[in-house]
């Protein structure tokens, strides 16, 4: 039998089309007749619209029109009725400014350039009020709403008791997703009930139900083509004002009509990592048993939409204690509404934790990686329950091993190199292994090769090169023969690519409609060849993409040849049962830094790098790799570069661009190890994989301040680590 | 996409180099005609684009990808905005209009720019290779053939940009090491992280003594 295709190094599926330029993405398509749109957005931070004179920008060559709220088409969502503030910005609606870079009108033109132009001329004046974008001087208007529930097991604040214990504030900046590609829409109404889009979405079939609700129509008049995204890291997840802005202007103009927004927009109209503060007070016996972790957090949101995560959440299952109480808020800023980026709550969450537990440790005089393991969680401490899987233990071996962890001090400032000040950080991460429900369909071809379809999204983690492997393993046909196509709307239902699930959702999906493949193909065979009428289609043999009855081998080609059969098409809906309330399922991963600060200038170089990941079943190892790489450069990026900075006298950004906000350059990477564990996990679905994106950068950055202070004896508790906290 | 009769076949929508001579002159009377006019006519230009677009755009000639193209561009169109909305060379992709991404990275005379900070009618002459022409049809050139074997990228987007500066970066003989190659690959971001990875690819073609 042919070797197992999932595990494998396997090359992308898409690699050809992303190294020729080949991969269209949204604004790569042209659709007849387009014209191209530039948004005019708000200078002011809070307030109202007096006037908007487009006169001129009319009058400028080429331009269509300028949609604003004065000449919108109505958006029949829009529930005027409920004038509930927490409905999120109704672009276009009504006069009102809620924060900096708000778009108050669309300008459409035949070319780029003439768009451009014309939106300057766009003159539109503002009742200027009083904005707040300063979250330390928000805190009074902090606030709970129904969802955010505070958690307490056992005794409440147990740590304050604790013979050892260590409290302390760790604050976060806003950091943006800032993917490659910018964002925007090709809008085309083909008729006026008829909507086409191209679009940057981790959810093709997301974007149809928001805008079946928005613009109430049937789903079936609604495509979104998104077969390749240039990175998301969470910004994609929902549908943005700016998107249904271009929508109602190719609406109100008849023509298809392409936004592409610019990267200082990317700031402030697709989301971004929340800025946070966070207390930790943390308690243990002298042997550093842990007797109680209190977290509370406070996080900013924008007027209008409340954006929750899970800040606190890892604090109440990372380790085994018996009083842990968790507490989170949120600011309403005048600022565009966060959303989910990459490791999303737990992330910011982690480092906080993740440094506290380092500080402890100090306070104990105790290795920190022996902290851990003293406080290992043999079974899931907030819900009693046993993991599927479980290697974490083994994970703090292989990593500690890997990056010389011995060779650490125990206190700090010790080692040097060179005139540079050495540290050795670690630190953990865990995110929920989920699975949740997803469609595919299976055409097999009376070829032989197969095509498998589901509504799945790629940003970029090699979504349908690890559905091709798993489709060669659960048919037995050759990779070279399976397609695995997604990214458009009229493919069958799959979830948004995010939280780490697509394998475990759509892969099992994938699986599961193979396996009906099979049982298909079992009957044919059982019902018209003689070989295997003695046979239930059940008990048939599957190999190498042919069905065995003793001696007799059949190809599937040839079965569908001899039925005479074009193809033999199969859908299946596949999710979890019941085995998620018998188990905890969550991936963990562990991060090792080696760290070199210049004792006069404070720079901060990291040296080594060792990752592991225990996810389960690795896919694609080649890919998997990749994926984990990635998270540790964001890492790098949250650790030591990235802030999102505001002037909060005009609540505006001032480093909104490449150059200012620095996300991680190939210069600044280290080699890094991973390394995986790649154990099957035995429950979570038939591959056994358990998700790997967001544990990839979860917790890294508390691994590099740990490792900064082991080189300096300065903890640095506000991020990013910029050489003027450490001089 | 219908084709007028007159259109150049390696550039369609693009008349050919006589044509865009005879409409070159036509635009230059007008624009004559135009300048002896008096100013309540030149103001009625305002509101006609077909007026205006003669005052807007200028010829150029430059080879991309080893075609000629004789072209009629608006000064302020980028190279990087002909490429893509004129020329439908989707390839080059457009990360932050401002030269501090890499993503448009192509070669003018076999040197690596940022199309986004370079205008179209500035290429007079010049020899433009993109991402589109670098691979000998079906054949891929060695950097992206290794930049599949080494999974030199996730999303994709930034892979063009990467793979023309990695190109260039090996001819400038700046590959020497990994050191060096993060150096001199340091202007084309990539927000996916796959720096070790672009790094290892861009290493073993130069090791492998491939010409480039």
């Amino acid at each position: 039998m042919k070797k197992q295709t999932v595990g494998q190094s396997m090359d992308r599926v898409d690699g050809r089309l992303k190294v020729t330029g080949g991969a269209r993405y949204f604004a790569d398509h042209q659709p007849e007749g387009m014209l191209y749109a530039a948004l005019v957005c708000s200078p002011v931070s809070s307030g109202r619209i007096t006037a908007i004179d487009a006169t001129k920008a009319l009058r400028a060559p080429g331009v269509a029109d300028v949609v604003s709220h004065l000449n919108a088409p109505p958006v029949p969502g829009y529930k005027v009725e409920n004038p509930n503030p927490k409905q999120g910005l109704k672009i276009f609606h009504d006069d009102r400014i809620y924060s900096n870079g708000q778009p108050v009108a669309i300008v459409v033109a035949n070319t780029l350039e003439r768009a451009v132009y014309a939106a300057s001329l766009v003159k539109v004046t503002y009742a200027q009020e009083v904005h707040q974008t300063d979250m330390a001087h928000s805190m009074d208007q902090a606030f709970q709403n129904k969802n955010m529930k505070d958690y307490l097991r056992g005794e409440a604040d147990a740590w304050k008791k604790a013979p050892v214990s260590v409290e302390a504030e760790y604050n976060i900046p806003i950091e943006v997703h800032n993917p490659m590609e910018l964002a925007g829409i090709i809008a085309h109404w083909e008729t006026p009930d008829k909507l086409t889009l191209y679009a940057k979405t981790q959810g093709v079939k997301s974007v149809q139900q928001s805008l079946k609700t928005l613009f109430q129509l049937p789903e079936s008049q609604i495509t979104v083509h998104s077969q390749f995204v240039g990175g998301a890291f969470g910004m994609a997840l929902r549908i943005w004002p700016m998107e249904i802005a271009t929508i109602l202007a190719a609406k109100k103009i008849r023509k298809p009509v392409k936004l592409v927004i610019t990267r200082k927009d990317m700031f402030t109209l697709v989301g971004y990592r929340p800025a946070a503060k966070q207390r930790i007070g943390i308690g243990a016996t002298a042997e550093g048993k842990l007797t109680g972790i209190t977290h509370e957090a406070v996080a900013n949101t924008s007027p209008y939409e409340d954006f929750t995560e899970a800040i606190v959440n890892m604090s109440r299952m990372m380790y085994a204690c018996p009083n842990v109480n968790t507490h989170y808020q949120l600011v309403p800023l005048n600022l565009s509404t966060p959303v989910w980026m990459r490791g999303p709550g737990e992330a910011t969450g982690a480092f906080a934790l993740e440094s506290a537990i380092d500080e402890l440790a100090h306070k104990l005089h105790m290795d920190p990686l022996q902290l851990r393991l003293v406080n290992h969680a043999d079974i899931d401490p907030e819900r009693n329950l046993p993991y599927s899987s479980k290697y974490l233990k083994e994970a703090y071996e292989m990593g500690a091993a890997k990056i010389g962890w011995q060779q650490r001090s125990q206190t700090p400032g010790k080692l040097e190199e060179n005139g540079w000040l050495v540290g050795y950080g670690m630190s953990s991460g865990v995110f929920g292994a989920g699975r949740g429900r997803a469609t595919a369909s299976a055409t097999l071809k009376a070829d032989g090769s197969l095509v498998v379809r589901s509504a799945a999204a790629d940003i970029g983690p090699g979504t349908a090169t690890a559905m091709v492997q798993i489709a060669a393993d659960a048919t037995g046909i050759d990779v070279k023969k399976i397609k695995f196509l997604l990214g458009e709307s009229e493919y069958p239902e799959a979830p948004r690519q995010g939280g780490s699930s697509t394998v475990s959702t759509v892969g099992s999906a994938v699986n599961d409609v193979c396996r009906n493949l099979q049982q298909k193909l079992g009957e044919l065979a059982t019902a018209n060849i003689p070989a295997f009428k003695d046979l239930k289609a059940e008990n048939i043999q599957h190999e190498d993409g042919q069905l065995v009855a003793g001696n007799t081998r059949l190809d599937y080609a040839a079965l569908l040849q001899q039925q005479q059969l074009p193809e033999l098409v199969v859908t299946t809906t596949s999710q979890a049962g019941d085995e998620r309330k018998q188990y905890a399922m969550y991936s963990f991963s562990v991060h090792f830094a080696k760290v070199q600060v210049h004792p006069a200038t404070g720079v901060v170089r990291i040296k080594h790098i060792v990752s592991v990941a225990d996810s389960g079943t690795v896919v694609n190892s080649k890919t998997a790799r990749s994926q984990m790489i990635g998270g540790v450069v964001g890492g790098i990026g949250m650790a030591l570069t990235e802030e999102a900075l505001i002037d909060h006298r005009f609540g505006r950004y001032v480093n909104n661009n490449y150059a200012d906000y620095h996300v991680p350059v190939n210069a600044d990477t280290p080699p890094t190890d991973v390394l995986f564990i790649n154990k099957k996990d035995p429950v979570i679905n038939p591959m056994g994989a358990k998700g790997m994106g967001e544990i990839a950068l979860i917790g890294f950055a508390a691994a590099v301040s740990n490792a900064v202070f082991n080189a300096t004896g300065k903890r640095v508790r506000d991020l990013p680590i910029t050489p003027d906290k450490l001089i | 996409m219908s084709q007028a009769p007159n259109e150049n076949p390696s550039c369609p929508g693009k008349k050919d180099k006589h044509e865009a001579r005879r409409d070159f002159l036509k635009q230059s009377s007008a624009l004559m005609a135009l300048a002896l006019t008096p100013p309540l006519v030149v103001k009625a230009g305002e509101h006609d684009e077909t007026i205006a677009g003669l005052f807007e755009k200028m010829p150029v000639s430059m080879e991309i990808n080893g075609k000629a193209y004789q072209l009629s561009v608006e000064p302020r169109v980028t190279l990087l905005d002909l490429l893509r909305e004129q020329l439908h060379l989707t390839g080059t992709k457009k990360g932050c209009d401002h030269g501090q991404c890499g993503a448009c990275t192509v070669h003018v005379n076999g040197q690596r720019i940022n199309s986004c900070l370079t205008l179209a009618v500035m290429q007079e002459g010049k020899k433009i290779t993109t991402i589109e022409g670098l691979a000998q049809g079906d054949t891929l050139h060695p950097v992206q053939e290794a930049f599949i074997k080494h999974d030199g990228f996730q999303c994709g987007y930034c892979t063009p940009g990467q793979i023309m500066s990695a190109v260039a970066c090996i001819r400038e003989g700046h590959a020497g090491s990994p050191e060096e190659i993060r150096e001199f690959m340091s202007g084309n971001i990539c927000r996916c992280g796959a720096y070790d990875n672009i790094v290892a690819a861009i290493t073993e073609v130069k090791q492998g003594g491939h010409t480039v």
